[in-house]
């Protein structure tokens, strides 16, 4: 068990060294200098210089890929070059509506989609099954952010319910800001739920197949039971593996849905950082997502242990 | 998602493989959809209902009709048309995009295949990295740094079907390689690039195939996704994407405009998947039975 979370630790960690370096390298290649975007086109060259100096921008690049990096060790992100605030600042102030949306909507997304998966392997090959299924299907093929055109204009536009777009904050009180953030969350949700319901229904399907579950229906187990006790409990680790999957495309997917609802999270924050040429908050954007993702699937590995004894014991 | 099958070589060969593919329902379903988006894209080379360069202030925004089945848009061009002339866009993104995946992805995971240890690893934990760049936001990303346009999408979106690829080619290839077959192809001689030329890739096609279909799906809702925020192809040229993003503003006076570009793209994504479906089905009696 330590050497199996050793060894995953050091992937982790070797990932996000290199996603660090694929960043950098990326953003290096663009033209443009921070300085002259902080001090605006009248700035004296003197001007430049000094802040260029500050800002440790005339280091050779080693140092300063290595000042950046130590900088995110200790949550510095750096400053913004349009803002002038702290780019974790920036950070903290969107995160606060992307991650409640990514959650909800994983939330929606499981909700829905082990039910629904485990109703189609309990009537397989029959109508239930046949239903569910094309629902999913549909549901995969559906681009997410013309789902919520049609849901913002039957629930906001039509119906008038929800708000069409916009986040009022959290201090406009809980509702108010979980009504702004429930049609995206919708949004965000079907697709995933629609995929999760399929990996649901198969790996149900070939738990259902198993010795034990023939033993359990033989001693006279109603199939309901051996259903949702014996079998969904083994058919975890394909479901585990695609819900950690899906938080990091749901973090990132909110990039698209953010547009579509006006909502000032983090998706939103990394589009404006990329018309500015505000590449340092690009960077702490997408290293905060990489690395989210990186613990994200250690965090399976970790549950497939716990899920799974047979891997503890290795 | 990776589709990897317990048994991927049709063992009874290709004229059985066509029986069954004939009896499934998602196979056929699928080639006709696809097939008709094609011929759509094909048509659209030589004639559309109407010009989609040509813009009649006196038509915008016009309703479905006899005379414009889809209606019109903000510049009175022809929505039929656009959508038949923006399938290109989608099409051609996204199977360069799959092109770019499968010819870097595919040798890459047979070399790991073949060669095993260090090699093997650094292919693997290559594919760790890049997995760990939510997709989208990467894509973002790289139109971004290298400018907004179709072909810095394609490179976008063929980037993350690397790996995709070298990780089914590197499966697939693995699973292969302890046969018999090759075995007796290696005590006739033969080296390890030319076991894996005439042995490994034509017994793993079919699964290439098959994560082709997944991928070709996926590139077209990743190109739209783009489009939509105007990263992808840029106007005039007419892409689904781009389509939904002008309806958006004008929702309130004309509901309509933003239903069928996005009929376009689930039509599309749908046909494409039940095609995938339908070839695995074929290639795989016992996993149907399961399905």
């Amino acid at each position: 068990m330590i050497a199996y979370l050793a060894q995953r630790l050091l992937v982790a960690a070797a990932t996000l060294l290199a996603a660090s370096l694929v960043v950098f390298a990326m953003l290096e290649v663009i033209p443009g200098d921070p300085a002259r975007l902080m001090l605006g086109m009248n700035a004296t060259p003197d001007a430049l210089e000094a802040l260029r100096n500050e800002m440790g921008l005339n280091d050779p690049l080693p140092v300063r890929y290595l000042d950046w990096v130590a900088g995110m060790a200790a949550l510095d992100f750096g400053r913004s070059y349009t803002y002038s605030v702290p780019v974790i600042d920036l950070i903290v102030e969107r995160i606060v509506v992307s991650l409640p949306l990514a959650l909800i909507s994983l939330a929606l997304s499981v909700v829905i989609a082990i039910p629904a998966g485990a109703f189609a392997a309990q009537r397989r090959g029959r109508a239930g099954d046949a239903l569910s299924m094309g629902a999913a299907q549909l549901g995969v093929a559906i681009p997410n952010f013309w789902f919520a055109l049609l849901l913002i204009y039957l629930f906001a536009v039509w119906l008038r319910l929800v708000p069409a777009g916009g986040f009022p904050g959290w201090s406009a009180g809980i509702w108010p800001a979980l009504k702004a953030l429930l049609l995206p969350a919708v949004a965000l949700a079907l697709p995933q739920a629609a995929i999760l319901a399929r990996v649901t229904r198969s790996a149900l399907i070939e738990t259902l197949g198993e010795d034990y579950v023939r033993t359990a229906r033989a001693k006279g187990l109603p199939f309901g039971t051996v259903l949702w006790r014996h079998a969904l409990r083994n058919a975890l680790i394909p479901v585990l593996t695609i819900v950690g999957l899906q938080f990091s495309f749901l973090l990132a997917g909110t990039i698209i849905i953010e547009n579509v609802f006006y909502l000032p999270g983090l998706g939103r924050l990394v589009f404006q950082a990329i018309t500015q040429r505000d590449l340092i908050v690009v960077e702490g954007v997408v290293m905060l997502l990489v690395a989210t993702v990186v613990a994200v699937n250690f965090l399976v590995d970790i549950s497939y242990a716990v899920v799974d004894p047979r891997l503890r014991a290795r | 998602m990776t589709y990897l099958p317990s048994a991927f070589i049709p063992r009874d060969g290709l004229s059985a493989f066509l029986a069954r593919a004939l009896a499934s329902r998602s196979f056929i379903a699928g080639f006709i959809v696809t097939a008709l988006i094609a011929l759509m894209a094909l048509v659209s080379f030589f004639w559309t209902p109407d010009d989609v360069t040509k813009l009649v202030v006196g038509d915008r925004m016009l309703a479905p009709s006899a005379a414009h089945w889809f209606g019109t848009d903000h510049f009175g061009r022809d929505v039929l048309s656009m959508i038949m002339v923006g399938s290109r866009n989608s099409i051609a993104v996204a199977l360069v995009a799959v092109g770019i995946g499968m010819g870097l992805g595919v040798p890459l995971g047979c070399l790991a295949a073949a060669r095993g240890g260090w090699l093997d690893d650094f292919v693997m934990r290559f594919n760790d990295v890049v997995f760990a760049f939510p997709a989208l936001l990467s894509a973002v990303m790289i139109t971004a740094v290298f400018g907004p346009g179709a072909v810095n999408a394609i490179i976008a979106i063929g980037i993350f079907n690397i790996p995709v690829f070298a990780r089914v080619a590197r499966a697939g290839a693995l699973a292969i390689w302890p046969r018999e077959f090759i075995l007796a192809a290696r005590a006739a001689g033969k080296g390890k690039t030319r076991i894996t030329l005439e042995h490994v890739l034509p017994n793993i096609a079919t699964l290439l195939l098959v994560q082709g279909t997944i991928q070709f799906a996926l590139g077209i809702l990743a190109e739209a996704g783009l489009s939509y925020v105007g990263l992808g192809a840029q106007p005039p040229m007419p892409s689904w994407g781009r389509m939904l993003f002008d309806a958006q503003t004008r929702m309130m006076v004309a509901p309509t405009q933003a239903l069928f570009p996005g009929l376009a793209i689930m039509i599309t994504v749908l046909g494409l998947n039940l095609l995938g479906d339908g070839v695995s089905d074929a290639l795989d009696p016992k996993l149907r039975r399961r399905r």
